[in-house]
């Protein structure tokens, strides 16, 4: 018998207590998303080019490098300048600053749907450019994209097994500890993968449902 | 836009060059990460390979084939799309040696990074096939051809062009991940990397040379790829016009 029920039994709440890891490196990633996301999109519509430019090259370059290598590069080189993280944060970091980019763009494309007239509305009625931001662009910006946002929750939460190179005690790691100490890798790296699988339908059937619902209100 | 993304693209490579010449004794460090470089090339293409075939196959099989195969291609794509490329590419490597089957570390890392790419690629490819004007099909059913036929001839090629741009993105995403195959003992950059950094602890100057390599490689797939798209765009117009 290749797949042992009693030890699939055995190891499923261990690997349950490794799953609120996960779960909490992808919550606290994605809020880190979101905001940096934000922040990006606004920085790269700046006027001024010294401000867009740089911003721009940074999205570019964190985007078309490896997420693996921007874990390592946090948790090994900042100690070198003082900064020690550890391998919870620096790995929470990594993903909020790579996701972050991806928002970025999500963000500027419902930026860019905000009608022209909207601005000039804003500008006719003496608004600040705060309270233009806040009140009229942001709440008619975001809702479009929200589920496109959804899907790079679903993308950072399957990167997260990436943590396990920096030993974090998440999903994977607690699977490979597991697999490595009986022996029997056939479990609990099958188990990890059915929690993905059905985490992700879940997330994406939640999605479609909160895509609909914008619809509806976005309708009347 | 493009041209704004180019001279983006040239900014970072060149600071990014800056950076890395400033770095004294970095020559030591660049033989190793070539060739640890060269094993990544080698991974994205050979993986691209896999996920362009596994894509097309997959995309039209859950079009237009009957409803076995359109199941299969279905379970296929949402198996892959649904977990984590680590945790398939360890189910390859751990588990699959447990049903007898031991394959090389490399071709477990081709066939798990194009799988999941492919998984990905499928939708494009459906998406783009699905965007031909129905127009299109109709001309094919009044000039009587046949349905392969229609689609080589008539509806692949104009879908070719709407499928270029979003395959850069998953090419590049393709070598994003091959960075995971370090994890299965590959001596990929990524790989290359960290022994180095094991044995020097010269962890930000290994790091950075890396990262610029990585985006170097990108850069190359950007620029490839938009300059097939206006190929492929100019050659699409030339046979509307005949």
């Amino acid at each position: 018998m290749l797949w042992d029920w009693s030890y699939a039994f055995e190891i499923l709440p261990i690997l349950a207590q490794a799953s609120l890891v996960t779960v909490q490196a992808t919550l606290l990633g994605f809020v880190l998303a979101l905001i940096l996301g934000l922040v990006f999109a606004l920085l790269r519509m700046a006027r001024a080019p010294w401000i867009a430019l740089p911003v721009s090259a940074f999205v570019e370059f964190i985007r078309s490098t490896p997420l693996l290598i921007q874990i390592f590069f946090l948790y090994f080189v900042f100690p070198e300048f003082g900064v020690s993280l550890d391998a919870f944060t620096a790995g929470v970091i990594a993903l909020g600053l790579h996701y972050g980019t991806y928002c970025a763009e999500v963000y500027r494309a419902g930026l860019d749907n905000v009608p022209r007239g909207q601005w000039e509305a804003s500008t006719a009625l003496n608004l600040s450019p705060f309270h233009t931001f806040r009140d009229i662009i942001i709440p008619q910006a975001i809702p479009p994209v929200v589920p496109a946002l959804g899907n790079y929750f679903v993308a950072l939460f399957k990167e997260t097994p990436l943590l396990s190179a920096i030993a974090v005690l998440e999903l994977m790691q607690q699977a490979k500890i597991l697999g490595s100490t009986t022996f029997r890798y056939i479990e609990p790296i099958t188990l990890v993968g059915l929690f993905f699988l059905v985490f992700s339908l879940v997330a994406a059937a939640l999605i479609r449902m909160v895509e609909r619902r914008l619809n509806r209100i976005g309708a009347r | 836009m493009v041209m704004r993304k180019l001279v983006v693209v040239a900014v970072v490579s060149f600071s990014a060059g800056l950076v890395v010449a400033s770095f004294a004794g970095f020559r030591e460090f660049i033989p190793g990460l070539l060739e640890g470089a060269l094993v990544t090339i080698q991974i994205t293409l050979a993986g691209a390979v896999v996920a362009v075939v596994c894509a097309t196959v997959a995309g039209l099989a859950k079009m237009y084939a009957p409803w076995p195969l359109r199941w299969l291609a279905i379970a296929y794509i949402e198996l892959f799309r649904g977990t984590s490329a680590l945790v398939q590419l360890f189910w390859l490597f751990f588990v699959l040696p447990l049903f007898g089957i031991t394959l090389q570390p490399m071709t477990v890392a081709i066939a798990a990074l194009g799988l999941n790419i492919g998984a990905y690629g499928a939708e494009v490819v459906r998406g783009a096939v699905a965007a031909v004007p129905r127009g299109q099909w109709e001309a094919t059913v009044a000039l009587n051809m046949s349905r392969t036929q229609a689609l080589r001839r008539i509806i692949l090629p104009q879908a070719f062009v709407a499928m270029i741009p979003p395959w850069g993105n998953l090419f590049i995403e393709l070598l994003k991940s091959t960075a995971l195959v370090s994890l299965i003992t590959i001596s990929d950059l990524a790989f290359r990397a960290q022994q180095m950094n094991q044995t020097t602890f010269r962890t930000l100057e290994i790091f950075t040379i890396v990262l610029v390599i990585y985006l170097a490689i990108a850069s190359i797939i950007t620029v490839g790829m938009k300059a097939l798209e206006q190929k492929a765009a100019g050659a699409l117009a030339r046979g509307r016009s005949h």
